[in-house]
């Protein structure tokens, strides 16, 4: 099997010509997905492959943007709209929460909603207060909804393949910052199944808990670690739900020490869950306390020096594991 | 605009007859049932008054066309042809309920029918329509969808955003507003810039609809079958019919025990412009010897919505399984 190193943006790009190909129901929709070639390029070339009729530009409008892709997926098409930017979907966010989380429970399986959602997500280049949020938690929050968040570009393919042919509404967020990063991706069809978390790195002293790109500061951090003889263990929970914690368990009874890593803020947080259920779980098998790496409890300025400041990175997991391994 | 009943059969004029008193009928009882403390749902929002706009709209559309409403769609199902049964059951929590006893009475629907639902999010489901529209054109084919909304539901951001995109796309869509000129407890002229909201229709673009009489259900018929023909060959459309909530805003609306004001306003619609009146005063001026037919449709109606009440209330309660079902498509 041959494999080539493509980044993110590329292996997401290929994922959606791929089920375009395999299936006519899959329509591509959303704000300069066609003849800017999409805002992250994602979705470039796609109008001059498939046309109009599967590539469809939209007015700004994230609101039905999301409601129309709900109605349409309920109908029977296999919509994938693109929120240019995670930040924008508050504004489709009744759609999503109130119309494709709910209309299947609702109406008592009357009505499917096979229908992906992607949102470009994560901050940096001083992006600032309003176009800087990670808020994927807040959508994991409602049952009736997947939320995947892939770390890498191999994963992403595979998640967003399988999230296409899966017949639940799927929030797909794509870390802004991995769009350019490479992975090694096979010629050969792959999926990654819904809800099945993958561990990045084996080791026995720290269970480090991520997703998206806090992934990458997780591995980063372990690499720095390991040259002081502290082995961690890497925990990507690929999707927020559903929430696949067994690895984590598991894991952590090996382990006894764990640091949650996440690019979001804390108040009511990721981590605030995982170190709930991880407690519940296994009590008896820790040994310090749950420590939480987060963004902080800011809105993100414009200067780059208090921005930087403001955001995790490796060498505060760094921190937060020696903390507590001792 | 014809109102002269030799134009259309007798037939199908004692079929909406009978949809209107159904839907009247329907609604008065479960108002009863509501004080009774049988429909317990603190959200209930009856169709009485509106009938002639769903009946008269809802026979225009073809069996692959496509009906969404707001909350107030316990007439939108009865005009699709739901069975009563499956809908009261719905009223009162049953597990036979249309929606398995977990939508009530705002969350409506029926696959089999067409018939999206009620959507009890203020014009949410406008954005749906839009999307179910968008399919039929993706597809090729030429259903139409129509949907239904209040007044109320023309000044938030889905209204705009689906609206607009229904032009942009020239979708299959009829938005109809049933204007009753108060959206909860506020009048027209205090929501919307233009309270002759058909106009809005120029804004997008859109071939602008007549304003109709809500309360004439051969108006309301002409008007819609119209409509629709021009949105299954050229785009969208809109059109409003003026009409009036008998119930208030919900069971539990007090305002019109308080407010002298809008009771005079309810009596007046209520003893001139009342959509079983009109429709009886239309079918007495033009079927000689009508009166018995009419009076055995009533008797037939009032068994149905009899039947309808000891079927929900011998129905079970959903399971703690109901619970957690369809959460996710398993």
């Amino acid at each position: 099997m041959t494999e080539k190193n493509v980044p993110m943006r590329e292996a997401l790009r290929a994922a959606l010509i791929e089920e375009m190909e395999r299936d006519e129901t899959v329509f591509v929709m959303g704000e300069e997905v066609g003849s800017w070639q999409g805002t992250h390029r994602v979705t470039r070339g796609l109008l001059e492959m498939f046309g109009e009729r599967r590539v469809k530009d939209t007015p700004i409008s994230e609101l039905v943007i999301a409601g129309a892709a709900v109605g349409a997926a309920m109908a029977g098409l296999r919509p994938v709209a693109e929120i240019m930017t995670i930040n924008f979907a508050f504004l489709s966010i009744d759609a999503i929460i109130n119309h494709a989380a709910k209309v299947h429970y609702m109406f008592n399986g009357q009505f499917k909603v096979p229908l992906v959602i992607r949102a470009a997500s994560g901050w940096g280049n001083q992006a600032t207060a309003t176009h800087s949020h990670t808020p994927e938690p807040i959508f994991a929050h409602f049952p009736g909804l997947y939320v995947a968040c892939p770390s890498n570009a191999y994963d992403a393919k595979g998640m967003l393949k399988t999230a296409i042919r899966d017949d639940n509404p799927v929030l797909f967020t794509e870390s802004i910052a991995l769009y350019s990063k490479p992975s090694l991706i096979p010629d050969d069809e792959y999926l990654i199944p819904v809800g099945k978390s993958d561990v990045k790195r084996q080791g026995e002293h720290v269970t480090l808990v991520s997703y998206a790109r806090g992934v990458e500061w997780s591995l980063e951090a372990a690499a720095m670690l390991a040259k002081e003889g502290i082995e961690a263990e890497v925990v990507d929970l690929r999707w927020l739900r559903p929430l696949d914690l067994e690895p984590v368990f598991e894991s952590f009874k090996k382990t006894n020490r764990c640091v949650v890593v996440e690019e979001s803020l804390p108040h009511f947080s990721f981590g605030s869950e995982i170190a709930a259920q991880l407690q519940e779980a296994a009590f008896d098998y820790m040994d310090a306390p749950i420590k939480r790496v987060s963004a902080m409890d800011v809105p993100l300025p414009y200067a780059k020096e208090i921005e930087l400041m403001a955001l995790p990175n490796a060498q505060k997991v760094v921190d937060a594991v020696k903390e507590i391994v001792y | 605009m014809a109102t002269n009943t030799r134009s259309l059969d007798k037939v199908t004029l004692l079929d909406w007859y009978r949809q209107i008193v159904l839907i009247r009928q329907f609604e008065n009882r479960c108002d009863e049932l509501y004080h009774e403390k049988k429909i317990t749902g603190v959200y209930l929002h009856l169709y009485s008054g509106h009938e002639a706009v769903g009946v008269g709209a809802v026979a225009a559309l073809g069996e692959g066309d496509h009906v969404l409403t707001g909350y107030r769609d316990h007439g939108i199902a009865l005009a699709r042809g739901v069975d009563a049964k499956p809908l009261m059951a719905e009223m009162m929590g049953k597990r036979t309920g249309v929606s398995g006893g977990k939508g009530g009475s705002m969350h409506l629907a029926s696959r089999a029918h067409n018939f999206w639902g009620g959507y009890a999010i203020v014009a949410g489901h406008l954005s749906l329509a839009t999307g179910i529209a968008f399919k039929e054109r993706y597809m090729g084919t030429e259903n139409v969808v129509l949907c239904l909304m209040g007044d109320g539901a023309t000044n938030n951001g889905y209204f705009h955003e689906s609206l607009n995109l229904s032009a942009v796309w020239n979708l299959p869509v009829v938005w109809l507003i049933e204007n009753n000129f108060i959206g909860m407890g506020t009048r027209i002229e205090d929501s919307s810039g233009q309270p002759e909201l058909v106009k809005r229709a120029v804004a997008y673009g859109m071939k602008q609809g007549p304003r109709v009489d809500g309360q004439n259900v051969i108006e309301v018929h002409e008007a819609i079958s119209e409509a629709v023909a021009y949105a299954r060959k050229k785009g969208p459309v809109l059109v409003e019919a003026l009409t009036y909530r008998y119930k208030g805003h919900g069971v539990s609306d007090k305002q019109y025990d308080a407010r002298e004001d809008l009771k005079r306003e309810l009596d007046d619609w209520q003893a001139h412009k009342d959509p079983i009146n009109i429709l009886k005063n239309q079918l007495l001026a033009g079927f000689d010897g009508i009166e018995a037919e009419l009076a055995k449709i009533d008797t037939e109606v009032h068994e149905i919505v009899e039947e309808s009440v000891r079927y929900a209330e011998a129905s079970p309660v959903p399971t703690y399984e109901d619970l957690i079902r369809h959460i996710y498509v398993e």
